[in-house]
């Protein structure tokens, strides 16, 4: 099954831009686009006539779609394409990209993924987010994700013993990571003790353990090699990426995400071991969708998520580094470009040209992406193997 | 174990009301199902003709086998709380004054996982049954409670946001003259209301029962003539601001339909009592219950209407009547639209033929007025919406619901 797919031969992923998130914005989400889009040509220094194709991912453009987008900005893309799937965007827009690319059927593909936040947008999304969560899971205490995870979280540590502890290390290793990031939200160090002493938000989870939703804008550009090289362009490589939606269904409570189910594939079809790996970008809208990934994508085995975190520092010069920016849990959650966050840092690490502390001699990595909990569980997942140009 | 309630002191009468706030009220069509079946206090869950796969959240096509037929049917509501916990933080102002709230999974034996409020005497990890219930906005929600009775568990403060239980509440009974009236304020004292108003028209025209109605404790004889605007807008006003529940008893039962009576004096009448009583109720209490869903322990809770299960299918033995009585059931769902904002309930009790004077030529099954009485306090208990007390109300609940033409042809014979 996995040798039947064709590999991103020719790929090149590459101009990472973040335009620096604000906790409220009074600009919409198409002022955020448009922002990163110029950021892009920019720095490609493209006409904006020359993106010919275009994948959108955001929560807050209403009433328009990617399409008022192409007349709004005033491009005429021949490929467009519009990836709803919040934390799992970046992934899922990067793979189409790269099989437009591959094929032909666009030669500039830009990445965009940005939302704006307005005061009490926040409540207006979270009441209106899927038909179930408006019918069985929003009249419940309207927690929102903070409760949803919550539960996850809570089941997570009945049946696999995780502490707190284990948790707040993760979220306390981002903020080390986050404090060389100028784009950080959270700016200053965070202690365990602090971690462990904050307030109840839903309990287990508590305020550290919650992203802080914002504005912002996270782009990038896809390719083919020799595209990128008359750009004159840093590019990365593209060894594998896997994508699933809404895997074991039958599960009672979230245990394990997509990943599980395709893992194989991911490192048979990169050609490297997770053991290769000298970075990892998860997907850390809450920190046990982290200790899924690292058991999902082989780092560990299932419920053995508590003891790799004791064990390792997860900074940028530690072992296993992790969300060297600060993941979503220190620089911010900008609605679906929290699906790409991860992504355009591990482009910039990859090219030796971090915004923060760099990861040493850092070559190849995986990146992971998460999201849609349209019920009681996030419905999709993703992940990419990426590699620094030989 | 749920601390017990405690009486609420007196109101300092200074002090701000607290408005009432909704929880979340938008719902699917599709799960609109649940509202019916929390309406009747039953648990009922889409189950797929095709494969029998149980389903939750409510949906168009069964996730097993993509059959569009799913009907809600009663199913088995236990099940297994398997993780749970505590909101402290909530965007919704409904929710931000009720913090902290406790909300869990619970995977049901029968299948789904479900998201669900919970009472305070449920364990992680322990059994529980799962009840469906009208939130504060009629909204149906799912709410976990311990597998067996524990004390005082209908104290729970979760549990009595979707409840209207009288205890500690202020009832007014419309009419005490009648039967129905009596056993009432007998069954709203013994639930522990703090008072029992009960109206009478013209006090000093005698009546039976009379002495044994005043006997009753915590039991109140107010002046209330239904069809008098003066005294029901002067009632209201007296003690509008301390009746937290409604139940409207009065009645007028005439055997007949219309070809062969004469004139309109009877049916004016009816209108009067019945009809018209009700518009005067709802317009003179209608705004201060509404202003008071939210008002602590004794916040005003519900509003209650006897109905014949005529005014769903017209008998015509008692045509005029239940043609009165149907008039009755639609203003009934204007005023549950218009108390809905103010977490106020509308309670319908359908029944048939009670064991009256007015119904003595009928033959049984008929309903005793202290069954009915029951039946109400019952309800206003587990907070239900319609209700259908005794064998004729289900009879015609049950054949209304298979084939309306044929019970119009068969109930005429």
């Amino acid at each position: 099954m996995a040798g039947t797919r064709k590999s991103y031969d020719g790929v090149a992923v590459c101009v990472p831009v973040t335009i620096p998130y604000r906790r409220y914005s009074v600009n919409s989400a198409h002022w955020w686009v448009g922002r990163a889009l110029h950021a892009l040509t920019r720095q490609a220094r493209l006409r904006p006539k020359d993106i010919d194709g275009l994948v959108l991912s955001s929560f807050t453009l209403a009433p328009d779609k990617p399409i008022g987008l192409t007349q709004h900005l005033g491009l005429s893309p021949r490929w467009l394409d519009d990836v709803p799937l919040g934390g799992a965007s970046g992934i899922v827009a990067l793979r189409r990209a790269a099989r437009a690319v591959q094929a032909g059927d666009a030669e500039i593909v830009a990445c965009v993924a940005a939302d704006t936040n307005h005061v009490d947008s926040f409540r207006k999304t979270l009441s209106t987010f899927s038909r179930f969560a408006q019918d069985a899971v929003y009249p419940y205490g309207s927690g929102g994700a903070n409760a949803s995870f919550a539960l996850i979280t809570r089941n997570y540590m009945n049946k696999f013993g995780a502490k707190r502890e284990d948790f707040g290390k993760i979220c306390v290793a981002q903020r080390d990571n986050a404090l060389s990031n100028p784009h950080a939200i959270m700016k200053k160090k965070l202690t365990l003790d602090e971690y462990m002493a904050a307030r109840p938000i839903a309990e287990p989870i508590h305020l550290f353990d919650c992203v802080m939703p914002c504005a912002g804008a996270e782009a990038f550009l896809v390719c083919r090699e020799e595209t990128a090289r008359s750009l004159g362009v840093a590019a990365i490589r593209l060894l594998s990426t896997i994508e699933r939606h809404n895997a074991f269904a039958d599960d009672p409570v979230q245990v394990r995400g997509g990943w599980a189910m395709d893992v194989g594939e991911l490192w048979a079809m990169a050609g490297v071991k997770p053991d290769d790996v000298d970075f990892v970008e998860t997907y850390d809208d809450y920190p046990v969708i982290s200790m899924l990934q690292f058991e999902d994508l082989g780092f560990c085995a299932k419920g053995e998520g508590p003891d790799f975190v004791r064990g390792h520092s997860l900074t940028n010069d530690g072992t296993f580094p992790h969300n060297t920016s600060g993941g979503q849990l220190s620089a911010g959650q900008a609605g679906a470009a929290g699906g790409f966050l991860g992504l355009t840092e591990a482009l910039r690490q990859l090219a030796g040209k971090p915004v923060g502390k760099p990861v040493p001699d850092a070559k190849l990595c995986v990146v992971s992406g998460f999201g849609m909990i349209n019920y009681d569980r996030g419905l999709s997942s993703g992940a990419a193997v990426l590699a620094r140009a030989a | 174990m749920t601390d017990p309630l405690v009486r609420p002191k007196r109101k300092d009468p200074l002090k701000r009301t607290r408005m009432p706030l909704a929880p979340p009220a938008a719902r699917s069509r599709t799960a609109h199902g649940l509202t019916a079946a929390a309406a009747e206090g039953k648990f009922a869950l889409q189950v797929c003709s095709d494969c029998a796969a149980v389903t939750y959240p409510p949906r168009d096509a069964c996730p097993s086998c993509l059959s569009p037929r799913l009907p809600f049917m009663p199913v088995d509501n236990r099940g297994t709380l398997v993780a749970e916990t505590t909101v402290h933080n909530s965007p919704e102002p409904y929710f931000r004054e009720r913090v902290p709230w406790r909300v869990g999974v619970v995977k049901l034996d029968v299948g789904p996982s479900v998201v669900a409020h919970l009472h305070g005497d449920t364990v992680e990890g322990a059994r529980v049954r799962l009840e469906l219930k009208l939130d504060k906005i009629g909204a149906p929600v799912m709410i976990a409670l311990p597998a067996k009775e524990t004390p005082n568990m209908q104290d729970d403060p979760q549990l009595r946001e979707m409840t209207c239980d009288p205890k500690f509440r202020r009832v007014l009974i419309t009419d005490g003259r009648s039967a129905v009236g009596q056993a009432m304020a007998k069954a709203f004292a013994e639930a522990g209301s703090t008072i029992v108003f009960v109206g009478i028209a013209d006090a000093w025209k005698p009546y039976p029962g009379m002495e044994a109605l005043r006997r009753i404790e915590r039991v109140e004889i107010v002046p209330l003539d239904l069809t008098d605007s003066e005294s029901v807008a002067e009632q209201a006003e007296q003690n509008g601001g301390r009746i937290d529940i409604v139940v409207n008893t009065a009645e007028h039962v005439r055997a007949g339909g219309f070809v062969d009576r004469h004139g309109l004096t009877v049916a004016r009448e009816q209108m009067d009592i019945r009809y018209f009583g009700l518009v005067r109720l709802a317009q003179a209490f209608g705004p201060v219950l509404r202003g008071r869903g939210a008002d602590g322990v004794n916040s005003a809770a519900a509003f209650v209407n006897l109905l014949s299960v005529h005014a769903l299918m017209n008998w015509p033995a008692y045509g005029a009547y239940a043609a009165v009585e149907a008039a009755c059931l639609s203003a009934a769902q204007c005023l549950r639209a218009e108390l809905r904002p103010g977490g106020v309930k509308v309670v319908n009790v359908f029944s048939g033929p009670l064991e009256t004077e007015w119904f003595q030529t009928v033959p049984p099954p008929k309903v005793a007025p202290a069954a009915l009485a029951r039946a109400v306090v019952d309800a206003l208990k587990r907070g239900l919406e319609d209700v259908f007390v005794g064998d004729v109300a289900e009879d015609v609940r049950a054949r209304l619901a298979v084939n309306p033409k044929a019970l119009e042809r068969e109930i005429s014979n």
